[in-house]
């Protein structure tokens, strides 16, 4: 375990593990969190993770950890690393099993307490709609070469098939299209994996939500993103299902072998990593890219069909049923990037495992509409407890390569969660808070209680305070659907 | 898991925060990798349906017992996403291949999904009294 005497404390809500804490290190480790969150990051590995990826060869900066930390393996979730382009590394197991995992953001102008009557059914109508659980299937089943389309196009696939809007492409990291997606370099079994799971959630802590906008802190960003106070909003978070965690399955087995013939040292074999200009990088980044446009499709059907939901629901009852996009982000992915890095602009490859983009304003790549206030940054809590929309800032450019906290992080494994929480109590509560359900598994549902996570309102409080993201609005839920 | 019932059989839930952990021994190789699989399936809590007996051929080659390993059960993690699960298998493991030959049945049920075995801190140890390994899965 590393002692707390061995952080260097910079703010409130910074601290730093110089470099010379253990000798295979490369960079440093800063940690964002107040001191309460980060003694306790240091019960579990998360901070041995960081100290671990800040071995890697080629890398810019310091390695970041946000304060919803927890452990996970090789890099720790949570965890931000730039590596230099081109010869840096790229790390299949920095970025995760599950590519692109990410959240979609949605927003109404239904008011809450007009649709409170309706929340049932509304539940029951987006569990019909938007597949999830262990082993689903989807609606559609592309041929080959469909599907070789959708992973160059991501979500602008569904535009051509009347599924997306170009609004929805517009608030959309990268637009949902990743460029450079290479299908040629995916495995035929990450394809037949993923072929039939497009528009499905999947199961795990992956979540589709319905809540109702609580309090706003920042009117006008509010104003620009459509969050009005008392209105129906949609989150969905999930990711590339099969397809991505065959891509990321099918690279660290093969980068087994490159890290030995590039002779690169490492102290755990899941962060086998390659050269960015390597075969074997590029090959990776074709791959992932593939799958990273997997998960924006598979979050704009998901959106597709949530809005059907909707329709079905509302239509009739209320004048305007649209569920408008907020933002569609990632929280696992691997993005070139350039960052100012000691006044020079420096392009990086940004490992992100479990951590949000949060351009600041005025950053290249937002929408006209975000590009004075900064993008959204989606901050989904634990089930039944509360969401946060925040924005990017200046300081998020300046300490993190642009990147802030996405949720609220574990602290129970799920065996714990499962000894303390009964699925049924928990059900019969947050029923009883007006939440209404929609669950696959009570076990599934005891592992994902609010008691295994830290308070996500903490979370927030401790990036606002690093500067790394500002307030915008809080949301709270009413309708939860889980596979 | 049923722990007690896990033990017996040689392998052992092991705790972390988000994902799931696997300590499993058994007297020599073949067995160690038959007891991983049958932990694995445990997790995942997969039940077998009366359907028709499945059968399976495969054969695996890697530079070493680690990577073998996790290319045995994300081999096995495929076959349940198709529906397959193995109860019988006959595991030949020498100069970094695996054959084997799997028979088994229609899975009935399955409560849980495993996205990926990792190779994080993955050893695979031969002790005084045998084989053992721990895996951690992404859940």
């Amino acid at each position: 375990m590393v002692p707390l005497s061995s952080f260097i404390r910079i703010t409130d809500y910074e601290w730093e593990l110089p470099k010379t804490y253990r000798k295979d290190m490369r960079a440093a480790v800063r940690v964002f969190a107040s001191r309460r969150l980060l003694e306790k990051s240091l019960g579990d590995q998360s901070i041995e993770q960081a100290v671990n990826a800040a071995t890697l060869p080629g890398l810019v900066g310091d390695v970041l950890v946000m304060p919803d930390m927890h452990q996970g393996y090789g890099f720790p979730i949570g965890g931000v690393a730039a590596t230099r382009w081109p010869d840096g590394v790229i790390s299949p197991g920095g970025i995760g099993y599950d590519i692109n995992c990410g959240v979609r953001l949605l927003a109404s102008f239904v008011r809450y307490e007009e649709a409170m009557p309706l929340l049932g059914e509304l539940a029951a109508a987006l569990d019909r709609n938007c597949p999830s659980g262990v082993g689903t299937e989807g609606a559609l089943s592309l041929s080959g070469a469909e599907l070789d389309q959708a992973c160059r196009q991501g979500a602008r696939w569904a535009l051509k098939k009347g599924m997306a809007s170009e609004a929805d492409l517009r608030r959309t990291e990268e637009n949902g299209c990743l460029d450079g997606a290479d299908p040629a370099r995916v495995s035929a079994r990450a394809k037949e994996r993923g072929r039939s799971q497009l528009g499905t959630l999947g199961s795990g802590n992956h979540f589709l939500e319905v809540d109702v906008v609580e309090e706003i802190f920042d009117a006008e960003a509010c104003a620009a993103m459509g969050l009005e106070q008392g209105c129906l909003a949609l989150s969905i978070h999930c990711g590339s299902r099969g397809f991505g965690h065959q891509v990321c399955s099918d690279s660290v087995q093969a980068f087994q072998g490159a890290v030995k013939r590039y002779g690169i040292h490492l102290p755990d074999r899941e962060l086998v990593c390659a050269p960015l200009d390597s075969p074997e990088g590029q090959a990776y980044l074709g791959a992932m890219r593939a799958a990273a446009n997997f998960a924006f499709l598979n979050r704009q059907l998901l959106a597709h069909q949530a809005r059907r939901a909707f329709e079905e629901t509302f239509s009739g009852r209320f004048k305007n049923v649209h569920l408008h996009q907020v933002y569609d982000l990632a929280h696992n992915i691997g993005k070139i990037e350039t960052h100012q890095v000691g006044g020079e602009s420096v392009k990086v490859c940004v490992h992100r495992k479990g951590a949000t983009r949060a351009f600041g304003p005025g950053t290249p790549g937002l929408p006209e509409e975000y590009r004075t206030m900064g993008q959204p940054v989606l901050v989904p809590g634990s089930m039944g407890t509360g969401s946060w929309v925040l924005v990017g800032t200046q300081g998020s450019m300046e300490r993190s390569f642009g990147s802030s906290c996405h949720g609220a992080g574990r602290v129970l494994s799920r065996s714990e969660a499962k000894r303390r929480v009964r699925g049924d109590a928990l059900r019969a509560d947050l029923q009883s808070e007006g939440i209404h359900l929609r669950a696959g598994s009570l076990a599934g549902l005891a592992e994902e209680a609010p008691e295994a996570y830290k308070d996500v309102d903490e979370v927030v409080e401790t990036v606002v305070g690093a500067g790394i993201a500002r307030k915008a609005a809080r949301l709270r839920p009413v309708v939860v659907v889980k596979g | 898991m049923d722990g007690q019932k896990a033990r017996e059989r040689g392998y052992l839930e092991v705790e972390h925060t988000a994902d799931w952990g696997l300590r499993a021994w058994a007297e020599d190789l073949p067995a160690l990798f038959c007891t991983a699989a049958e932990g694995m399936y445990a997790l995942m809590d997969v039940r077998l349906a009366k359907g028709p007996e499945v059968s399976r051929e495969i054969h695996l080659e890697a530079a070493d017992l680690e990577s073998l390993l996790v290319a045995f059960l994300d081999e096995l993690l495929y076959q349940v996403e198709n529906g397959h699960a193995f109860a019988r298998m006959d595991l030949s493991i020498a100069g970094g291949r695996l054959d084997g030959s799997l028979r088994g049945k229609p899975i009935e049920t399955r409560k849980k999904e495993i996205k990926a075995v990792t190779f994080h801190q993955l050893e695979v140890r031969q002790g005084p009294k045998g084989w053992e390994t721990t895996v951690i899965f992404d859940v």
